[in-house]
């Protein structure tokens, strides 16, 4: 498994992060909304079966998140600290190796 | 974000990514898709203005920010005079805009914000020629402060001032061509683009960066919470808007028209198959969506007579 393309963002934004009040408001570090872990709004996760998968990249142009990201062999990663489960990867897939399931916590 | 190197290759879109995770869209927006690929094709050398519309919000509520890219926020009808005045700006410290690594001045605003309230603000930027980029994501109503209609909004549509049923009506005017406004007023260069088909959107974003003076990009931008459709469909919404010849591709460029291949390679698909995915539509009459058909027809074939005229 591949590392998160955010991991250093999140590590440096967690160090110069805080609430004080900025002169007019300005927001001093670009980038610092991955702070904010939107998974927590997913009812459906995609589920990928990496033996379908051709690699096509699809799924990773058309993730407006951006929640999937790729390993070293090519193949997509899914961020599922992000992934708000919109389903557009499952729908877009030439090959169906993305399937929408209800998520358990 | 580290991409190796034989991906980016074979990948057709820059691999670099400056728009972050972690936003506040909605599940499945056409919007913050339509933000990270002008990220992709600008990188950092871009600065960006937004008015009060969706994009404020996907783009960060203080204290987060969700570009890697310097951004403007400003009032509603400003969008325009604010490139005008950072290009202004930027020129005076000696700075150089536009250009092959020049920096980008862009305004990202809404359809209301463009097509009502930012009307004026827009003639001035592309009359006085500005060394800019003007983009409107139309996702064909004010989505940010729940629906209401725009005069963007499609002849047929509902929304939530245009309720239809036997006491209230459905939108009756048909959707402002904003694109004809802008180039009435003679651009630079003006195009249109839909986030389905990322390739062509980047290749004029790039374009546009190489033109001296005023751009304008219509970018199609679905909005499932707004067209009350699942959130899995945006991409093939914007796919099919094209298709059906609704919101066909082309681009403008010193007097020239040109039909972008997206949009010449068939024949228009019947209307209907792009109107029963989304709520919006579904108290529409069959005599409705006849008209509705017939007048995309005519956009049509009065777009392909520009194009044959002005080759």
């Amino acid at each position: 498994m591949a590392e998160s393309p955010f991991k250093e963002e999140i590590e440096r934004v967690e160090k110069e992060y805080s609430e004080k009040m900025t002169p007019g408001a300005i927001v001093y570090i670009p980038g610092s909304s991955v702070i904010n872990k939107t998974g927590s709004w997913r009812v459906f996760m995609p589920e990928f079966n990496r033996d379908k998968c051709v690699r096509c990249y699809l799924c990773y142009i058309y993730c407006p998140e951006p929640a999937i990201y790729l390993d070293e062999e090519n193949y997509p990663v899914f961020d599922y600290d992000y992934c708000k489960g919109c389903g557009i990867c499952a729908n877009e897939c030439p090959t169906k190796a993305i399937e929408m399931v209800r998520e358990v916590k | 974000m580290e991409i190796p190197e034989n991906v980016k290759k074979r990948l057709s879109l820059p691999a670099e990514e400056y728009f972050y995770a972690g936003h506040t869209a909605c599940q499945g927006c056409g919007a913050a898709l339509g933000l990270r690929y002008v990220l992709k094709a600008y990188k950092n050398r871009a600065i960006f203005t937004i008015p009060a519309c969706c994009s404020t919000i996907i783009a960060g509520a203080w204290p987060y920010l969700t570009f890697g890219a310097p951004l403007f926020q400003t009032a509603f009808e400003t969008t325009g005079a604010v490139i005008g005045g950072i290009e202004a700006g930027l020129k005076a410290k000696g700075y150089k805009v536009k250009g092959e690594d020049g920096i980008m001045v862009v305004g990202w605003a809404g359809d209301g914000g463009t097509a009502d309230i930012g009307l004026q603000a827009l003639s001035g930027f592309l009359e006085r020629d500005h060394d800019g980029l003007y983009i409107m994501y139309d996702n064909e109503a004010y989505m940010n402060t729940g629906i209401q209609r725009s005069s963007s909004t499609p002849k047929g549509a509902w929304t939530t001032n245009t309720p239809g049923g036997k006491k209230h009506f459905l939108e009756q005017k048909p959707k402002k061509k904003v694109i004809d406004i802008v180039i009435a007023h003679k651009p630079a260069y003006a195009a249109t683009a839909s986030i389905a088909f990322p390739e062509d959107f980047i290749r004029k974003l790039k374009k546009a960066q190489k033109i001296k003076g005023a751009s304008f990009i219509q970018l199609f931008a679905p909005c499932p919470t707004g067209w009350r459709s699942p959130t899995d469909k945006s991409i093939e919404l914007a796919r099919l808007a094209v298709q059906t010849a609704y919101f066909p591709l082309f681009e403008y460029e010193g007097g020239k028209y040109k039909i972008n291949m997206p949009s010449t390679k068939k024949e228009p698909k019947p209307l209907e198959e792009y109107l029963k995915l989304q709520g919006r539509f579904k108290y529409m009459t069959k005599e409705d969506i006849a008209a509705l058909q017939e007048w995309v027809l005519r956009e049509w074939e009065e777009l392909k007579k520009k194009a044959e005229m002005f080759k």
